[in-house]
């Protein structure tokens, strides 16, 4: 029998009940969050279940929204079960005065480096992670460039030396 | 001067090489480092440093509209640019509802298998470099070549493309796009299978490849590889069969997959999935012929709001005028959504993750770049190999920086 949306839904709550909130289907894909201290156990969980199978992690990242207070950061998951061609998109937030997140490397070697990145870009303290330093930024980098307070360069901004790069 | 020196009291001596391969060594085909710790010959660790070519799309993204945001797509795997113009196309399309005709569909399966082609001579010649045998890429290249005069004939550019738009072509294939279409049909096949002899069963090449940097199909999956180098492990995983766009499901091919998943079966995917997409060519060449009449004319859909108006409209009539005014400006508001969307790029799924909140330009747009995600598996592949192994098993992965930075 085909996995559908609905079997993952009630195989889910069977386990979670409540826990597990934020029901939706955007463009047909299963979404769903828990409270950010879940995460390992569903995950777990979607990966051990023999029905579910969820053992392929294909994309991890985060997304800010600045006005939400006290989860302004959300930690995307999208995992897929490669056998049954289901996708699904778990959710967690966490706010941004101590976004600290519990590691999934352990369970997908892939997280790492996703971890890593949304680490570098959004400042998320995975706990637990082997190796939690940037990746495509500098190190000496103070700041988490993609969280929403920072604008991109103003173009007519005057006070860099343009000599060298042709703009006056 | 010869004499040993000996280490002052508690000191241990270190008994491996701690060598700096990267960021421009000619070997590595792009800005890579890695720093190997060998021991002897064989190497016990490699930690790879990336970033070098970070330019930070994903910001930039959150303040383009859409259409701004497809020569950025062009920079992340610029062997093969086409197919991330086309996904990021297919994405914005998935968002907006927007059905493309079937013309459309089959055009952009023509150009995106040719780009597969490009993408994968590329690989495969430089895998044959590395293990010394320069004159296949040199061969090959002439081959690329003539794909790009085809992209040239079509969108005007040849690396960085910026092809097509929101809902399909910016103009329709001219003859002599077809005609250069037809005349690689032909001399490319001979090509690849000269190419083939020279690889396939050459005993030093296969001496140099088997058993070279090999992961099984549960750490593969685990690493989250996908594409060629999956495929390579055994997983008969393609985005083209899972989930297929673009009209995959009209055509009638198979999906290579290897064993062992070393840089001899990586090398024989790629091999195998050039001539299938010579296939899928073929029929999609022969369906686009099938177009009779006004049917054959047809090269997007009818999305107003996302799609340029005619220039000659644009100067005569005020409704395409005020469309063409909107589009340019980016000032059309995309619907509040959220999206996952992805196709089977040249190294792997190439996904974009768009979630927009009503704006002109996405909230937040991520990359699911393959080749960052299955190159922090290199350490492992390399381990308890040796240098030389490891420079094939780089190039064999079809690394490419700009997709790995983003």
């Amino acid at each position: 029998m085909a996995l559908t949306n609905e079997i993952i839904r009630s195989r889910l709550m069977e386990k979670f009940g409540e826990q597990l909130t934020g029901w939706e289907e955007p463009y047909g894909m299963l979404t769903f969050t828990s409270d950010k201290d879940l995460n390992l156990k569903v995950l777990q969980f979607l990966y051990d279940d023999v029905e579910l199978g969820f053992r392929f992690m294909t994309d991890l990242c985060a997304v800010h929204y600045p006005n939400e207070e006290g989860k302004e950061l959300a930690v995307v998951y999208h995992l897929h079960n490669m056998r049954e061609n289901v996708r699904i998109r778990y959710k967690i937030f966490t706010g941004i005065e101590k976004p600290d997140v519990y590691t999934a490397s352990a369970l997908f070697s892939a997280a790492n480096w996703m971890e890593r990145e949304t680490y570098d870009f959004f400042g998320v303290n995975f706990v637990g992670h082997p190796n939690l330093k940037r990746i495509l930024n500098v190190e000496e980098m103070e700041y988490f460039p993609l969280r929403k307070e920072y604008p991109l360069e103003d173009q007519k901004r005057t006070d860099k030396d343009d000599e060298m790069f042709g703009r006056d | 001067m010869s004499e040993h020196v000996t280490l002052p009291e508690g000191n241990v001596e270190k008994h491996t090489t701690t060598i700096n391969l990267g960021p421009t060594h000619p070997a590595t085909h792009g800005v890579f480092q890695n720093i190997i710790e060998l021991d002897g010959e064989t190497i016990v660790s490699a930690e790879q440093t990336v970033g070098y070519i970070h330019r930070a799309f994903e910001k930039i993204a959150e303040h383009r509209a859409p259409y701004q945001i497809t020569p950025l797509t062009d920079r992340l795997n610029y062997c093969s640019a086409p197919l991330n113009n086309f996904g990021w196309h297919i994405t914005c399309e998935r968002l907006l509802g927007i059905k493309t005709p079937k013309r459309v569909d089959y055009l952009r399966v023509i150009i995106m298998e040719l780009s597969r082609i490009s993408d994968h001579l590329i690989c495969n010649s430089i895998v044959g470099v590395d293990s010394g045998a320069f004159s296949g890429f040199l061969y090959l290249m002439q081959y690329r070549e003539l794909i790009y005069e085809i992209y040239e004939e079509i969108c005007g550019s040849r690396l960085t493309t910026n092809m097509g738009r929101i809902g399909g072509f910016e103009r329709n294939f001219t003859n002599q796009a077809f005609e250069k279409l037809e005349r690689f049909m032909k001399e490319w096949p001979p090509a690849l299978k000269e190419f083939d002899e020279m690889f396939v069963r050459n005993r030093i090449f296969m001496d140099r490849t088997i058993g070279v940097g090999p992961i099984s199909a549960e750490r593969a999956l685990n690493y989250g590889f996908t594409g060629p180098n999956l495929r390579a492990a055994g997983v008969d995983y393609d985005v083209r069969v899972h989930t297929p766009y673009s009209s995959y499901q009209d055509f009638d091919f198979t999906i290579p997959v290897g064993s062992t998943g070393d840089c001899y079966d990586r090398f024989l995917v790629r091999d195998q999935e050039m001539w299938q997409s010579m296939e899928i060519i073929k029929q999609a060449y022969q369906k686009v012929q099938e177009f009779k009449g006004a049917e054959a004319e047809v090269y997007h859909a009818d999305v107003p709001d996302f799609y340029l108006p005619d220039k000659k409209d644009v100067y005569t009539k005020m409704e395409a005028l005020i469309y063409h005014f909107k589009i340019i400006m980016g000032e059309t508001a995309l619907p509040v959504g959220e999206i996952y969307s992805s196709i089977e790029g040249a190294n792997g799924e190439l996904g974009f993750y768009l979630i927009t909140d009503g704006g002109r330009a996405p909230y937040r747009l991520h990359f699911r770049r393959p080749c960052f995600i299955y190159y922090q598996a290199y350490s492992e592949l390399t381990k308890g190999g040796l240098l030389s192994d490891a420079i094939i098993t780089m190039s064999s992965l079809n690394l490419i920086a700009g997709e790995l930075d983003a």
